[in-house]
């Protein structure tokens, strides 16, 4: 009986979570409560993910409403997939808020961080689930507008004028998304994503449908921060509270990537988006041109928050490459990259949550002997750090030798070797972290600096066993990402 | 003519041009948040557009009456309407917190108060 509802539950319990946050009005019950809701969210995620897997796609009715007319949720093997990261990174990071949020966050405020946070969840579990293209952009602009307001809730008023810009950024692509949406309905006369992917082979030729596709192309490349559309993310990432940024890290942008695949491939088609529009030729170059120009910029970089946004926006150009490689080994390797990276960067941004909490600062210079003060916190670092080099026996391994398989499969050995040349520019940026922390002298500090309390350390700790787990045993990941690029390139056996 | 048939469609290709420029081209965080309003603003009209059937009425069952406009588009805006609102009322209120911290909501006078701090 409850099963049944399971789909629904996903998305309900967070949106209801939300408002009774602000109404509790006590920092400390807020996040019980959001932190008890994220978990659930957690566990519907896995039953979902292990239902689909059992039985096939999951299609849900919303008030019992058939199909074409009414909002369905349709479930399949990416989603259920994208519904894992998303709460699986966000029930290790809200368990990790507490203490960082109090030192972090005006403490009257603490209640509305839980507000926001549960609300940004839902948008976000909402984009993964629907199968209805205007709820996408609802559930866009729900997870949008609590993102803008998380940011703008550090006490550094330059988060202000990051939030400022992100609102500015994130609606223009919002609002381009909406356009696409607009055009795509005047074709065809529907919103439903299977019922658009059969009715819009026979208008695929008109100039409608081709302008939908550019101002689908534009808004979700804005979302996912797709080089050259990345500006807003380094300083949103650096200037918001430490746990949001590894919140966000872990999801925000995965899920603009997982809608760049629901819409290319499976309502657009293979054929359309990159036989007729040629989309790959386009999504190559700027992948590749956000490697390096990211990484390059990383390494310059001095404060570590804003090292890890443009590493961020690096790695999401590995992701835009498999994609562009529109094969069955690429795409997976850019699923399978959504969740690793997702698993490296939240940890990341985690242990610099306890670097500040601590220390007061994410600045390198500040970072030196924190090897031998905060042994915990920086060994973290550097698995993680090794993790996005993509060393073997972590998951950052598994992304890259999927992703030079599948370069080699096309014969394209020229971007296999670039792969392997960018992964050292991040090599280089991680290292100069670890270098500054374990061989840099400390100047005189006037307090002697302590490990991080257990509270901290428990759940990044979580994601770096995660990381080192899933390098080593990859049957899950890579058998899901694997099912779900062959649904999604239609070639599933 | 055709071309002057589809005069809301060329209002909406106006009205997203002028918002669109006034976001990327005003400094001052105000105007930039009017641009954007005015650049939703024409997707709305773009959205209304698409649900009026010339000589439809409005869809209400009404003997002697056969073509009927969509009211689907038009619900969907009211929710993009309401996104709107929460848009406008989430950006005047950080530009109320800006001035709060920086004393200016202009941008270049922001970035030079971060380059110098």
């Amino acid at each position: 009986m409850i099963r049944a509802q399971l789909p629904v539950l996903q998305v309900v319990i967070p949106l209801l979570a939300g408002p009774v946050c602000l109404l509790l009005h006590h920092s400390r019950l807020s996040w019980g409560l959001a932190t008890s809701a994220s978990w659930v969210a957690l566990f519907i995620s896995l039953a979902l993910l292990d239902q689909v897997l059992i039985t096939g796609p999951i299609s849900y009715e919303l008030g019992g409403w058939a199909a074409p007319w009414g909002i369905e949720y349709r479930i399949d093997e990416i989603n259920a997939f994208v519904l894992l990261i998303i709460s699986g990174i966000n029930a290790i990071t809200i368990s990790f808020a507490r203490a960082s949020i109090e030192h972090e966050v005006n403490e009257k405020r603490g209640h509305i961080v839980y507000t926001g946070w549960m609300l940004y969840l839902s948008g976000l579990l909402g984009i993964a689930i629907t199968g209805d293209v205007f709820n996408v952009f609802v559930f866009l602009e729900i997870s949008s507008l609590s993102s803008y307001l998380l940011i703008s809730l550090n006490r550094d008023r330059r988060a202000l004028t990051a939030a400022f810009r992100y609102l500015v950024m994130g609606t223009i692509g919002a609002t381009f998304i909406l356009i696409g949406i607009a055009l795509l309905y005047m074709m065809t006369g529907t919103l439903n994503m299977a019922d658009l992917a059969a009715r819009i082979l026979s208008v695929s030729d008109t100039r409608t449908v081709k302008i939908a596709f550019a101002f689908l192309t534009a808004g979700i490349g804005l979302k996912a921060a797709v080089f050259p559309m990345h500006f807003w993310l380094p300083n949103a990432y650096a200037y918001a509270p430490s746990a949001i940024s590894a919140l966000f890290a872990g999801t925000a942008t995965k899920v603009a990537i997982y809608l760049l695949l629901r819409f290319f491939f499976t309502i657009y088609g293979v054929e359309f988006s990159f036989e007729t529009m040629k989309l790959d030729r386009i999504l190559l170059p700027l992948a590749l041109a956000g490697i390096f120009v990211a990484s390059t910029i990383a390494i310059f970089e001095t404060d570590v928050k804003r090292m890890l946004g443009y590493s961020s926006i690096a790695q999401i150009g590995y992701m835009v490459l498999g994609v562009s490689l529109v094969s069955v080994t690429g795409v997976t390797a850019a699923i399978l990259h959504l969740f690793n990276h997702a698993l490296m960067k939240a940890a990341l941004f985690l242990a610099l949550g306890c670097v500040f909490f601590r220390v007061g600062s994410v600045t390198r210079g500040d970072l030196a002997g924190l090897g031998y003060a905060m042994p915990w916190t920086m060994g973290a670092f550097v698995l993680g750090g090794l993790s996005l080099v993509g060393i073997p026996l972590t998951v950052g391994f598994i992304s890259k030798w999927y992703l030079i398989v599948a370069a080699l499969d096309q014969q394209m050995w020229w971007l296999a070797v670039l792969v392997l040349i960018s992964s050292l520019l991040a090599l280089v940026y991680v290292w100069q972290v670890i270098e500054v922390a374990y061989f840099g002298t400390a100047g005189d500090r006037s307090v002697k600096i302590k490990e991080a309390p257990a509270a901290l350390l428990i759940p990044t700790w979580i994601l770096i066993i995660a990381n080192i787990y899933f390098g080593i045993d990859t049957s899950l990941t890579v058998g899901v990402a694997g099912r779900a690029a062959q649904a999604l390139l239609g070639t599933a056996s | 003519m055709q071309i002057f048939g589809l005069y809301n469609y060329w209002i909406v290709i106006i009205l997203m041009m002028i918002g669109l420029y006034v976001v990327i081209a005003s400094g001052n965080l105000i105007k930039k948040i009017v641009g954007l309003n005015i650049f939703q603003t024409s997707v709305f009209i773009l959205y209304i557009s698409i649900g009026k059937l010339q000589g439809g009425t409005a869809p209400i069952l009404v003997e002697g009456v056969t073509s009927y406009s969509n009211p689907l588009p038009h619900v969907l805006i009211l929710t993009a309407i309401v996104v709107g609102v929460a848009t406008t009322a989430l950006g005047l209120a950080l530009a109320v917190r800006i001035y709060g911290a920086y004393d200016s909501i202009e941008e270049d006078e922001i970035q030079k108060q971060d380059a110098t701090s």
